[in-house]
C-alpha cells in the first residue's frame, strides 16, 4: 500500500480493491513504526483520518465519490487548518490552533481527500535543510545522517518514506523542489498566482506559492486540478481558467525544444549531479527533444535579488506577531514594549531572527533605494531572461540543487546554506512554474531535475516530467527504510 | 513684526461604504468590541486583503469633485510600526503612487471672494482599532471593530492663512463628502478627523517656517480654537526671539490649548515598501468617465447657480449650500413657491431658527419642503399676509394641521383683497379717528407719512390681520389726501 | 554597504526584537557577510528599468461591498493569549 502512488491508490479504491480506511489504517501504523525517527510529522491528526476515509468510503458506496475520494494527504504546518495546530515549525506558534482553513484546504477536503496531519518544515518556511524547525530537524529516509532539504522538508521525507502518497508545500525559493530532489520524489512548484496563498502563512508574498509533492508527475496533476485557480480571498490569484492538467500528460514530446540554461552547468555543481542531469537529457533526445544551449545572464544576481526582496517582505509579514492576538506571549510584560520585545525574542528562531533583521535594515531610510529599489530592478532584469530564453526553446531544465542531500548539521553557515537555492530561486523572482524530478543517484543520494515553463504553462510541464518518467525508473526506486528502523 | 499664519490641513475621511476596505467585515459603529473584526482585520496567520471596489468608486468621485489628477496605475503601500490598534504591524496605506493627485477645493468665508486650496493628493488606507484606557487590572483593552474602515486621507497645499479659512476649508471638504455621500461627515463619531500644519512668516516672506503639527483636531470650532491658539503660541516665541521646535501636539479642547506629546518617535522609519498581497489598482478611462455620470451637482456648483440663476447674494447662497439636504430642501420650496428671494429667507430665517432651537437637522424637520413651498405660495399670491405665514409655520411646526390651506381656512386667515371692504373699514376707522385725522390734516407734508401707521395699525385690527396692508396703506393715502 | 553594531540595534528595536549582546554581535557579523553578498547588485546598471514588485503584470481584482463575515469572536479569540470582555489586553498604553 504505502509505495503506490496517488493514481494507483485512487484506481484501487474505485475498483474496491481497498478502501480509504484500509489505506488510512495502513499508513498510519507506518506513521507511528518509521516517524518518530524520521520527525517528518509535526502533528498526526490519526482519529480524524479514520473518521474522514469512513466518510469517504461511504461517499464511495454512495456513488458520490471523485477520483480523489478517500486519498491520504499531508500538509506543511504552514497551510492553515481549522481546529488543528498550524505551527509553522516555529514555537511562535506553537499554541496556535487556527480558526479556519486554507483555500486548497477546503479545495481538497471537497474533493473528499482525508488529511493524516501536518508535517515539518523550517520556520516559517526559512531554510533549505528543515532544520531551522523548533520541532527539530527531518532526516532523510534515503540515509537518516542526511537532510531532506527545504523548507518543505517534512513533506518530501513522508512521501519518499511511503508515510503518505502526496503531501503539499510552498516554495518561495525552491522550498518544494530542492527537498523534493534531495528526497528522490516529484514537487511542482507553480505559476505564481495558479494556486490560491489564503490560508498559507506568509513568509515573501510576492515569491511563495503551494504546490503538490508526489511521486509522479501525473499524480501532481491530479493535485494541481483540484488546487488551482482563482480564489476571491486572495487578490493576487489569477482568474484565468482552469484546465485538465492531466489531459495532455501522454502526449508526444517529437519536436520539443529544450534549453539547457550555461549558467546552471558552472562552477560549483556537483560532479555527480551534472552527469546524472546530462544522463537525463539525453533520455530527452531519445524521445524526440532537441537541446539548445541559452544564457540566463542575470543568474548569479538572483540569490542577492532574493536576499533583499524576501527578507524585507518577511519582516513585515511577520510583525503580526507580538503577542497581542494569537501566538506566543511573554510570562509577565511589564510594558507594551516588553511584550513585543520578549515574545517575538523567545517565539522566533535564530535564521527567522536573521532575515528580520535583514530586511528591517534593507527597507529602512536611506537605504530602500540602494538595496529594495534596486533589487526589484533586477528582479526585472531576471524574469526578462526567462521571457528572452522561451522565445527559443518551450522548457529550461537543469539541477534543482548543486549538490545532493548533505549531512545533518555540516552547513552552520548562513550564507553557504543560502547558495542552495542557486537554481531554483529566480524562478520564484520570475513567477513561472517549475518542476523537480528524480533523475538518478550519486551513490544512495537523489538527483532531481529541474524542468521550468512559462507562466502557466504547467500542462506542458507535466506532459514533459511524465514523458520522463514513462521512460525511466528513478521515480519507482524506494529509500530501504522499513529495514533500518530502531527496533 | 507682522506675521503669516501658514497652514495646512490633512483630512482622514471615514468612507462610507457597508464593508471594510479590506475584508467582508461589517464597518457599523457602535458594537460590541471586537465583534465586527475578522481573521482578515486582526491580521491572523495567512489571510490576505482583498480591496473593496465601492472605496475605489467613493474616492475616484471626490476626485472627480476636486478636478483633480486620476492616475491610471496607483499602488498601495505598508506603513510598518508596532502599536497594539495596529494589528498587523503595518497599516496598508498609499505613500507614493497614490489614487489621488493634484485637486483643488473652493472656499468661502465672511462676505469673501471664493478663493481656491490646493489639494496635494488624497489616498486610500485602513483605519486603526482603538485602545480602551479604563482600567483592565492595570492593562489596556484593545477593540478591534474599527480596524480596517476605509479611510481617504485628502491632504492640503499649506495655502491657508487663518483659522477662519482654515475652518471653512473643512466646512467645504465636509460639503463634497457629504454632498457625494461618500461620508455622514460626522465629526463627534470620528467619521472626518483633522490634523493640522501650522507655522509662522514674517508677512511678505516667501519662506516657510518650521511647523507644529497638531493631531486630532476634531470639530470645526476646535479647529479655529487650536490654530487660534497655536498662532499666538508661535509668534510669542518668535517675538521673544526663540525658535519653534519641529513637533507633535495635542490639542486640548477643555482648555482651548494645545500640548507638546511628548517626543516618543524617537525613531519613526515607516519603512514604507509595496504591498505584495496587492497587485498594482488600475484605472481605466472608461471607469472614470462612468463615476463622472454618477456624481450630483456639487456645493460650489450649486452656489454659484444660486447666485447667478437664482439671483440670491453670495452670503445666502453659501449659508443654503453648507449640506445637501439643506440645499435640497431649500430647492424643493424654490420650485414649489417660485420666488428665490423669499425662500431663501424663509428656509434661513423661520426654520432654520427654529431647527437650532430644537437642535435639529434639516431631515428632521417637523415642516416638509412641501408643506413651506406651498405656505409661500399663499404669501405669493397674496391668500394671507406674511403676520398670517408665520402665524401657520408655528402650526405646521408643531403639527397642528397637515397643510397651509387647511390652517389658512382653519384660522380664518385668507387675506381681505376686496376694496369694498377695506374701504368700509377705513371709512369706519377714519370716523372714529377725528383727533389723529386733524392732527393729520396739519402735519406738514414730510410728516404724514409716518403718521400713516396709527390708520394702517387701526384698520389691520378691525380686519383681525386679514386685509392686505398694502392695498390698505394705499387706499387709506387716497382717503386721507381727499381730505386735506 | 558596511552594517556597524548600531544599525543592528536600531533595526532590532524598529522590528521589536530583543537582543542581548551577544546575539547582537553575532548578527552584526552575519548582516555583513549577506549585505555584502548583497552588494553585488550595485554593480548592475539598472538606468530605466522599471522597479518589479509582482512577477505577473496585471492588476488587482475588487471585491464587491457587501458586509458578509459573521461575528466569530468567540472562536477567532480562542488562541488569544488574555481577553475580558472581549478585549484583548496588552500593558498599559500611556497616551
Amino acid at each position: 500500500m504505502h509505495d503506490k502512488t496517488l493514481a494507483e491508490l485512487a484506481r484501487g479504491l474505485a475498483g474496491g480493491q481497498w478502501t480509504s480506511r484500509d489505506i488510512t489504517t495502513a499508513l498510519l501504523e507506518r506513521i507511528e513504526r518509521l516517524d518518530p525517527t524520521l520527525n517528518s510529522f509535526i502533528t498526526v491528526t490519526g482519529e480524524q483520518a479514520l473518521h474522514d476515509a469512513g466518510e469517504a468510503d461511504e461517499a464511495r458506496a454512495r456513488g458520490q465519490a471523485g477520483m480523489l475520494t478517500g486519498i491520504p494527504l499531508a500538509y506543511k504546518d504552514i497551510f492553515c487548518t481549522e481546529g488543528v495546530r498550524t505551527s509553522c515549525g516555529s514555537r511562535m506558534l506553537d499554541n496556535f490552533v487556527a480558526p479556519y482553513n486554507a483555500t486548497v484546504v477546503d479545495k481538497l477536503r471537497l474533493a473528499g481527500t482525508v488529511s493524516l496531519g501536518k508535517t515539518n518544515m523550517d520556520e516559517f518556511a526559512m531554510g533549505s535543510s528543515n532544520e531551522n524547525s523548533y520541532y527539530g530537524p527531518v532526516r532523510n529516509p534515503w540515509d537518516q545522517s542526511l537532510v531532506p532539504g527545504g523548507s518543505s522538508g517534512g513533506s518530501a521525507a513522508a512521501v519518499a518514506a511511503g508515510l503518505v502518497p502526496a503531501a503539499l508545500g510552498t516554495d518561495t525559493g525552491g522550498s518544494i523542489r530542492q527537498p523534493a530532489a534531495f528526497c528522490g520524489i516529484t514537487g511542482l512548484k507553480p505559476t505564481y498566482g495558479r494556486v490560491s496563498r489564503y490560508g498559507m502563512v506568509a513568509y515573501a508574498s510576492s515569491l511563495d506559492q503551494g504546490g503538490p509533492l508526489a511521486r509522479t508527475a501525473e499524480d501532481c496533476a491530479w493535485l494541481l486540478n483540484v488546487m488551482a485557480g482563482h480564489d476571491a480571498r486572495d487578490s493576487t490569484s489569477v482568474s484565468r481558467s482552469v484546465p485538465d492538467y492531466t489531459s495532455e500528460l501522454d502526449k508526444p514530446l517529437d519536436g520539443l525544444r529544450i534549453g539547457l540554461p550555461r549558467e546552471y552547468f558552472g562552477e560549483g555543481l556537483d560532479g555527480g549531479v551534472d552527469s546524472a542531469i546530462r544522463d537525463a537529457i539525453r533520455v530527452y533526445e531519445s524521445l524526440g527533444a532537441s537541446v539548445i544551449d541559452v544564457s540566463l545572464p542575470h543568474t548569479e544576481l538572483a540569490i542577492p535579488t532574493y536576499y533583499v526582496i524576501a527578507p524585507a517582505e518577511a519582516s513585515s509579514n511577520l510583525s503580526r506577531y507580538d503577542g497581542v492576538r494569537f501566538g506566543h506571549r511573554c510570562d509577565n510584560p511589564d510594558t507594551l514594549e516588553d511584550l513585543y520585545k520578549r515574545s517575538r525574542a523567545e517565539g522566533f528562531g535564530e535564521e527567522v531572527k536573521r532575515r528580520i533583521l535583514i530586511g528591517t535594515h534593507t527597507l529602512s531610510e536611506g537605504f530602500f533605494d540602494a538595496y529594495y529599489r534596486k533589487a526589484q530592478q533586477v528582479r526585472r532584469l531576471i524574469r526578462q531572461d526567462f521571457l528572452d530564453a522561451f522565445r527559443q526553446v518551450d522548457v529550461l531544465m537543469g539541477p534543482a540543487a548543486p549538490t545532493p542531500a548533505f549531512p545533518l548539521g555540516e552547513t552552520a553557515d548562513p550564507l553557504q546554506m543560502y547558495l542552495q537555492d542557486i537554481y531554483t530561486i529566480a524562478i520564484n523572482l520570475a513567477g513561472i512554474p517549475g518542476i523537480s524530478v528524480p533523475a538518478g543517484f550519486v551513490g544512495q543520494r537523489p538527483v532531481g531535475l529541474q524542468i521550468l515553463a512559462p507562466h502557466f504553462a504547467e500542462s506542458h510541464l507535466l506532459n514533459v516530467a511524465h514523458a520522463f518518467q514513462q521512460a525511466t525508473d528513478w521515480h519507482q526506486r524506494r529509500p530501504d527504510i522499513d529495514g533500518s528502523e530502531p527496533a | 513684526m507682522q506675521w503669516e499664519a501658514v497652514i495646512g490641513l490633512e483630512v482622514h475621511v471615514q468612507l462610507a461604504t457597508q464593508s471594510k476596505i479590506f475584508s467582508g467585515a461589517s464597518t457599523a459603529f457602535g458594537a460590541e468590541p471586537n465583534s465586527q473584526a475578522c481573521a482578515v482585520d486582526l491580521g491572523m496567520p495567512g489571510v490576505l486583503p482583498v480591496l473593496n471596489e465601492n472605496a475605489v468608486a467613493m474616492a475616484v468621485r471626490f476626485g472627480l469633485a476636486i478636478n483633480a489628477e486620476i492616475p491610471e496605475y496607483s499602488v498601495f503601500e505598508r506603513k510598518n510600526y508596532f502599536y497594539p490598534d495596529l494589528p498587523k504591524g503595518y497599516q496598508t496605506s498609499q505613500m507614493a503612487q497614490p489614487i489621488i493627485g493634484r485637486g483643488e477645493v473652493e472656499i468661502t468665508h465672511g462676505e469673501g471672494d471664493a478663493r481656491l486650496v490646493r489639494i496635494h493628493h488624497a489616498h486610500l488606507e485602513e483605519d486603526a482599532g482603538k485602545s480602551l484606557h479604563e482600567d483592565y487590572h492595570g492593562m489596556t483593552g484593545i477593540d478591534l471593530n474599527r480596524a480596517g474602515t476605509p479611510l481617504l486621507e485628502i491632504v492640503s497645499e499649506p495655502d491657508m492663512r487663518s483659522a477662519a479659512e482654515a475652518s471653512a476649508y473643512l466646512k467645504a471638504l465636509h460639503a463634497i463628502v457629504t454632498y457625494l455621500g461618500i461620508s455622514d461627515g460626522n465629526m463627534a463619531e470620528g467619521s472626518m478627523r483633522c490634523d493640522v500644519n501650522v507655522s509662522l512668516r514674517p508677512a511678505g516672506s516667501e519662506q516657510l517656517g518650521t511647523r507644529a503639527e497638531i493631531k486630532n483636531v476634531n470639530s470645526f470650532r476646535f479647529v479655529e480654537q487650536a490654530i487660534a491658539f497655536e498662532i499666538e503660541r508661535q509668534s510669542e516665541i518668535l517675538e521673544d526671539g526663540g525658535r519653534i521646535v519641529q513637533e507633535t501636539r495635542l490639542f486640548d479642547p477643555d482648555h482651548g490649548e494645545t500640548r507638546s506629546m511628548r517626543l516618543k518617535e524617537e525613531a519613526n522609519d515607516y519603512r514604507y515598501f509595496p504591498c505584495p498581497d496587492l497587485l498594482p489598482l488600475m484605472l481605466d478611462s472608461a471607469y472614470i468617465d462612468h463615476q463622472r455620470t454618477l456624481l450630483p451637482e456639487l456645493p460650489s456648483e450649486k452656489r454659484h447657480r444660486f447666485t447667478s440663476e437664482l439671483g440670491l447674494s453670495a452670503y445666502d447662497a453659501g449659508v443654503l449650500i453648507a449640506t445637501r439636504p439643506l440645499a435640497e430642501y431649500f430647492e424643493q420650496v424654490h420650485a414649489i413657491c417660485g420666488n428665490a428671494k423669499l425662500a431663501a429667507n424663509w428656509v434661513q430665517s423661520e426654520l432654520m431658527g427654529r431647527l437650532n432651537h430644537d437642535s435639529l437637522t434639516v431631515e428632521e424637520s417637523p415642516v416638509s419642503a412641501t408643506q413651506l413651498g406651498e405656505l409661500l405660495v399663499r404669501l405669493e399670491d397674496s391668500t394671507i399676509n406674511g403676520k398670517g405665514a408665520k402665524q401657520v409655520f408655528a402650526d405646521l411646526w408643531e403639527r397642528r394641521g397637515e397643510s397651509a390651506d387647511e390652517l389658512i381656512e382653519a384660522h380664518g386667515l385668507r387675506q381681505v383683497t376686496d376694496s369694498g371692504a377695506i374701504e368700509t373699514m377705513i371709512d369706519e376707522v377714519i370716523a372714529n379717528s377725528p383727533v389723529q385725522v386733524t392732527q393729520y390734516r396739519e402735519a406738514p407734508e414730510d410728516k404724514r407719512g409716518k403718521m400713516i401707521g396709527y390708520f394702517v395699525g387701526q384698520v389691520m385690527k378691525l380686519s383681525k390681520g386679514t386685509a392686505n396692508p398694502q392695498q390698505v396703506n394705499t387706499m387709506l393715502r387716497e382717503k386721507l389726501d381727499a381730505l386735506l | 554597504m558596511a552594517i556597524e553594531h548600531e544599525d543592528v540595534r536600531r533595526a532590532a528595536h524598529l522590528a521589536m526584537l530583543g537582543l542581548d549582546e551577544r546575539e547582537a554581535e553575532r548578527y552584526v557579523s552575519d548582516l555583513s557577510r549577506i549585505l555584502e553578498m548583497v552588494d553585488r547588485l550595485q554593480e548592475v546598471d539598472t538606468e530605466g528599468v522599471t522597479p518589479l514588485s509582482h512577477p505577473l503584470d496585471t492588476t488587482q481584482p475588487l471585491r464587491a461591498d457587501e458586509a458578509i463575515e459573521p461575528n466569530r469572536r468567540d472562536a477567532l479569540q480562542a488562541c488569544a493569549p488574555a481577553v475580558e470582555d472581549g478585549l484583548y489586553l496588552v500593558p498599559r498604553v500611556v497616551e
